[in-house]
Formats: C-alpha cells, structure tokens, sequence
C-alpha cells in the first residue's frame, strides 16, 4: 500500500522480524486485490450493459441501460418525487422490521415463559412459518385499505414469524447450567430473564434482525406492488405497465442500495452491542 | 451442633420410560468448618444430592436443614459452585461477581466494596473491567469463586469444581480454593470422582454407593502437620493409606457399577 515509507511501517519492521514484515504485506495486498476486484465487476456490468445498448447487442428498449436509467432517476428528483418514494420505500420497511422483530420477540419471551404454551401452539407457529406470507396481502388491503399501514402489515407479517422462531430457537439454547447458576441466588423466573436469557439471546436477536431487513424489505415491495400508490415498489410496478423500462431498472438498482445501506447500519449495530465478543 | 442435617433423603426421577431411583436414605450432618467430601462411581445421584441441599430439587421423601432451617428453595445461606465457571461472557469479572447480590438486591455501595476487596484479596485486583475471556482458566474459577463468596454464604457447596481444568491447572486452582475457603473459615461440600483430589481436600470423605445412591462408608481424614493444603498432604505417606481405604471402597461396587451404567446425572 501506498504509506509504504511511512514512519508507523518504519517502526513496525523494526520490531518485527523480516519474514512476520513479509507475510503482513502479502496479507494487506491481497485484500487490496479483493476490494479491487470486487469495484471492478460492478464497473464491468455497467460498462458491458451500457456498451451491449449502445453497440445493439440487446434491445435498450426492454433491457433499457445504465445512462438511460440514470436519466430517469435524474428526471424523478427533478420533480421531487425521488425522495418521497424512497422515503415512503425506507419507513415502511424500518417500521416493519423494527416491529416485525419487537413482536417477534414479546411472543417468543411468552413462550419462553409458558413450556406448556409453546407445546400448545408449536403446530401453529410451524404452519404459519411456512405460508406465503405474500399470500395475505389482499387480507391486509381489505382490512386496513389501500394505504401504509396494509404495506407496513405486509412487512411485519414477512418477518415476525421467523423471528419468534428463531429468537425462541435462541432462549431454549441458553446453557440450562447459566440458569441453574442463577436459581442457586434465588433468582425469580423474570430474573432469570432478565439476567441470563435475554442478554446471551443478544447475537441471535441481531441476526433476526439481519434477517428481517432483507425479508421486510420483501414484505414492503410486495405491499407496495399490490397498493400502488407510492414508493420503489409502485415506481417498478408502475415503470413496467407503461413499459418505461429505465423508470424500473433505476428503481431496482436504489432498491438494492437501500437494502445495502440498511444492512450496513444493522451490523453497525451488532459491532457496538455485542462489544464483549470480539 | 452441625450447620447441614440431611435427614433420610430419597429422590425418584419420574420420565416417560418410567421412574429411576437416583437416592436411597441418605443421612448426613455436616459440623461447621467442616471440608466434606463425597465421592462416588459416576450416576450414583451425588450431584443430585446437592441440587437438594442446594433447594434446586425437592427430595422425594426426607429432608435437608441448614442452620436449623428446613430447606424449601434456594437458601441464602448456601453458596454453590459448578463443574465450569459459568461466568457471563457479555459482563464484566466485577459484574459477574456481582450477580448474586444483584439478584438478592443486595448490591450497595457497601458489599460493592467488600467485593472489590475479595477480589484484591485473591489476585483479581486490576482484572475489575476485563471480560471473561481475557482471563487464564485459574483466574475465571477464582473469579466464579468470589461471585459465591460474595453473597456471605455459611455453606458452599462444590460440584466437581475442578473437573473442566487441565490436570496442572487443577492442582493449582485446588490449591487456591482451598486457601481462600479456609481463609474465609466456611463449611464446604464437595463432590468429586477424584479420590487424590478428595483425600488432599476433605476433613472427612463420604463414600456413596451406585445408584440409587446411599452412603457406604465415611472416613476421617487427619494429617499431622503444621499447616495443611492440598499439595503439601499429597506428600505426607499417611496420603496413601487414605486413598487405598477410599478406593477400596469404591472398587468393591465395580461389578454393580458396570451392571447400573448410567451417566452422571
């Protein structure tokens, strides 16, 4: 890398031996090929894509292409309809997994509390475990009506049933000796909670909510197909009624950036929660 | 008069093959500052037994008192040590220490300082803010040691509490423990399958019997010296008498053991 000579590099091989000096090096470089390689093909398909439009290897018309799909993005922050339907696409998938996973966890502690519930309701919780949840948004529309709430419904509906399933998966998994430890204090059953089944279940209630950005981000789409009004969800929808493919290919694509940037600040989480693992 | 009385203890497990016998009868007092231990082949119930004196498990018939009390749950007066450390990893050693009074709601500025002072005592002093894991096997024990001790339990009991460590390291953590527990002047039961480990330690050893365990026999341990700790009696040549008593003991169940089977429960 690039502070080759520095003074920190001077000092490092002064207190290294050559060979650990070496291997440092052979490990920083490869994963400089790594990160390069990875921008690279990114860059590639654009390039391909818009090169392959303009040369007519494919039709721009149904696959439309990088320039033209910029154009259309451009044109909806023109208007100041950009914003809007992101901001529409982000809050219903942020308010449903957030209460996607908050619900999923109240049911899962309940059922954590009552071994005789859980028995009770296992077949139920499997069964909805695996419909489509999709399945339901025509239930949800007629319900709440063709607003936010029906696509925020959609999303919490994607995304509770795996987390009670996963966030209970974790509480049953709790080392049984822990919470011995803590009946040997007097500890009572919210004790227990608080202080033994809660904390260690802390990782598997961050992967939930891993999980939960990618699914409530279906959920959201989904909703957002079926009420069309607003949002990414309609603008892809809507692109390819009027057969504006370049309205959908830019709609995809801030699509994918949402999911990265709410994948990223989730971790970002997990890094400064879970501090005692590293 | 003796600080635990266990009085005719049985215990019936019930599941849905059908009910084991894991104690029979057992019979037990325990003077204070007293260091006993009780051994026996593995699933003879001697782990059970201290879930009961411990108030985790009612007996099925029988019962235990601790400082004339009758035991029903948890007792305060009894502190209990298992087989790992079982410290938290997500809190800190001061923190784990703590846990007991937390859970006591016992925690003020003054046991917070007692605390702080038993673990400068014995070698924690510094290690307050460290994570579990930034400990050495020996120090998490002592460490899960003091989060007993802190609670100002008269009794503690021991499962098998050097049983997770390499050989080394038991021998050193024996050592310790020890120290601090007479030290602190408590009454200590222990059990163990180590009889080494159980004549270095005990002022007395209990012999249970394979399942359903009841007490076979009892021997008295004395060593005459100056000062005891479990490596120095390990050279004294009264050591080996005990042990071949002790393993005498339990060798005449082999054939029972191997019939019985049966992991520890």
């Amino acid at each position: 890398m690039s502070y080759k000579s520095s003074d920190i590099d001077m000092r490092y091989a002064q207190q290294h031996s050559p060979e650990h000096v070496q291997y440092m090096r052979r490990n920083r470089r490869m994963r400089t090929v790594v990160v390069v390689l990875r921008v690279s093909i990114l860059i590639g398909i654009f390039v391909l894509w818009e090169v392959a439009a303009r040369l007519g290897w494919i039709d721009a018309f149904i696959a439309s292409q990088p320039s033209r799909a910029w154009a259309a993005a451009v044109n909806l922050a023109r208007r100041g309809e950009l914003l809007m339907h992101l901001g529409y696409t982000v809050g219903e998938t942020v308010a449903g997994f957030v209460l996607g996973t908050l619900i999923g966890i109240v049911v899962a502690v309940l059922l954590w509390w009552s071994p005789f519930l859980s028995k009770v309701l296992e077949p139920y919780v499997v069964v909805l475990n695996s419909i489509p949840k999709v399945a339901l948004g025509p239930i949800f529309i007629v319900w709440m009506g063709t607003n936010v709430d029906a696509i925020v419904a959609m999303a919490i509906a994607v995304s509770v049933i795996v987390t009670v399933m996963m966030v209970y998966t974790g509480f049953t998994e709790v080392d049984p000796n822990k919470v011995k430890l803590l009946r040997t204090f007097g500890a009572s059953k919210l004790q227990v909670l608080q202080k033994v089944v809660i904390p260690s279940s802390v990782p598997v209630m961050i992967s939930a909510l891993k999980v939960n950005v990618g699914l409530s981000l279906v959920g959201t789409i989904v909703g957002e197909f079926l009420v069309s009004k607003a949002g990414l969800g309609f603008l892809i929808v809507y692109g390819g009624q009027v057969f504006n493919m370049s309205l959908v290919m830019s709609s995809v694509i801030l699509l994918s950036g949402v999911s990265v940037v709410l994948y990223y600040l989730v971790s970002r989480l997990e890094e400064s929660v879970v501090k005692w693992r590293e | 008069m003796s600080l635990v009385t266990i009085n005719g203890v049985s215990l019936v497990y019930h599941d849905p093959e059908g009910e084991t016998r894991a104690l029979h009868n057992v019979n037990l007092s325990v003077e204070p500052s007293e260091f006993v231990v009780i051994v026996g082949p593995s699933g003879c119930g001697k782990s059970s037994l201290l879930s009961i004196v411990a108030g985790l498990i009612k007996p099925s018939s029988g019962e235990v008192y601790v400082g004339g009390e009758r035991v029903t749950g948890p007792s305060r007066r009894i502190g209990y040590m298992l087989q790992h450390d079982y410290l938290f990893e997500w809190r800190t050693i001061l923190e784990n220490a703590l846990l007991g009074l937390e859970v006591r709601k016992e925690k003020t500025r003054e046991s917070v300082a007692e605390v702080r002072e038993l673990m400068r005592r014995y070698g924690l002093g510094g290690f307050e803010n460290h994570y579990p894991r930034q400990l050495s096997g020996g120090m998490r024990q002592r460490a899960a040691l003091i989060r007993t001790l802190a609670v100002r339990p008269d009794c503690l009991l021991l499962d098998e509490p050097f049983s997770a460590l390499d050989y080394q390291t038991r021998l050193r953590v024996a050592e310790e423990v020890y120290g601090i527990l007479k030290d602190e002047n408590k009454t200590v039961i222990m059990v163990t399958h180590d009889i080494a480990e159980a004549v270095a330690l005990a002022d007395r050893i209990v012999v249970m019997t394979p399942r359903p365990g009841t007490i076979a026999s009892e021997h008295r341990i004395r060593f005459e010296c100056a000062k005891r700790t479990p490596l120095t009696t390990r050279r004294l040549p009264e050591f080996s008498g005990y042990f071949n008593a002790v393993w005498r003991d339990l060798d005449s169940f082999e054939g029972e053991v191997q019939a019985v089977g049966g992991g520890e429960l």
